[in-house]
């Protein structure tokens, strides 16, 4: 019962706030209607005892992607009102395509509601077990069977990384005090950087 | 209210999926809200996938659906590298101007 509930509040808050994602006037507040729909999302998978995913959801969404997200609407100096220009105009095109598509999501899943359509069944390889947790039995696949699917998954990564860096590094021009000559800085000796002094009382530093 | 079935999650998983498209559609000329919309559709197949792997005691499911994750983070990041120089060099994201393909 209390199940049924919370799968039905959460439920309820993801798509009303996936709603507003793309309905807000406001870029800010879509990037803050999609931090209340990862959150709510994750909900949804804890009540399926999918632990770790919905950590990871709300640890990559809601802490790096949506920050991003937030850091970029906020660092670019738009005018947003002058972008919902064409909001109305393509609000009957949309709502339209929408539809349709729902309709044929609903066909599919009448259609398996229906009966006669077998799922398949697993193999029994990745089963879940009431012995271990959740990120056990994950850790445990990732880092066995799917571990080149884990190393490929962090190249990617590390290529969206180095990308990122170098589409938004700029070089500071030549001759600039940001221009920094490493060899030179690496070459330098505590003996040409610092000397010892040992002046008299009551007498300055001559440097 | 009965118990929570497969069916509910693909409910939801659809319906997700159709905000995103729709909210394509609807902000057709911000790039940051399309972006956004995006993040809607994948949020959509990680619950179905999760879903699945739930309801049908699989954990395979739930390896792809951190694959999905990885491929997201990565695309939002390089997507909001590229729009962070296309401002630097054009002062504006708007999708109509993105006409040519000149550096």
């Amino acid at each position: 019962m209390i199940q049924t509930l919370a799968f039905y509040l959460f439920a309820t808050l993801v798509v009303a706030s996936a709603v507003m994602v793309i309905m807000a006037r406001n870029p800010v507040h879509s990037v803050l209607w999609l931090i209340l729909s990862f959150f709510n999302a994750a909900g949804l998978m804890v009540l399926v005892g999918a632990e770790f995913i919905a950590m990871l959801l709300v640890i990559v969404y809601v802490g790096a992607v949506a920050v991003l997200f937030l850091f970029v609407v906020m660092m670019l100096d738009i005018d947003f009102a002058e972008m919902r220009a064409g909001f109305i105009k393509n609000f009957p095109l949309g709502i339209a395509i929408a539809l349709i598509l729902l309709a044929e999501l609903g066909l599919g899943l009448g259609a398996y509601g229906a009966g006669g359509i077998e799922l398949g069944t697993p193999d029994g390889t990745a089963a879940v077990s009431a012995s271990t947790s959740n990120i056990a039995a994950i850790g445990a696949l990732l880092y066995g069977r799917y571990i080149l699917l884990f190393e490929i998954a962090g190249i990617i990564l590390l290529v969206a990384m180095i990308g990122a860096i170098v589409l938004t590094f700029q070089a500071p021009p030549p001759g600039s005090r940001a221009q920094q000559d490493i060899g030179k800085q690496i070459a330098r000796r505590p003996e040409e950087a610092t000397v010892m002094k040992n002046p008299d009382i009551g007498k300055g530093v001559e440097l | 209210m009965g118990p929570v079935g497969i069916e509910h999650y693909l409910v939801v998983g659809a319906i997700l999926f159709v905000l995103g498209v729709l909210g394509i559609f609807l902000n057709r000329k911000n790039v940051i809200v399309i972006l956004m919309a995006v993040e809607l559709i994948l949020l959509a197949v990680n619950i179905n996938l999760v879903a699945f792997s739930a309801f049908m005691g699989d954990l395979v499911g739930q390896v792809f659906a951190m694959m999905v994750l990885t491929v997201a983070a990565a695309e939002a990041a390089i997507g909001l590298a590229i729009l962070v120089i296309y401002y630097r060099g054009r002062g504006t994201i708007a999708v109509d101007d993105v006409n040519r393909m000149k550096g």
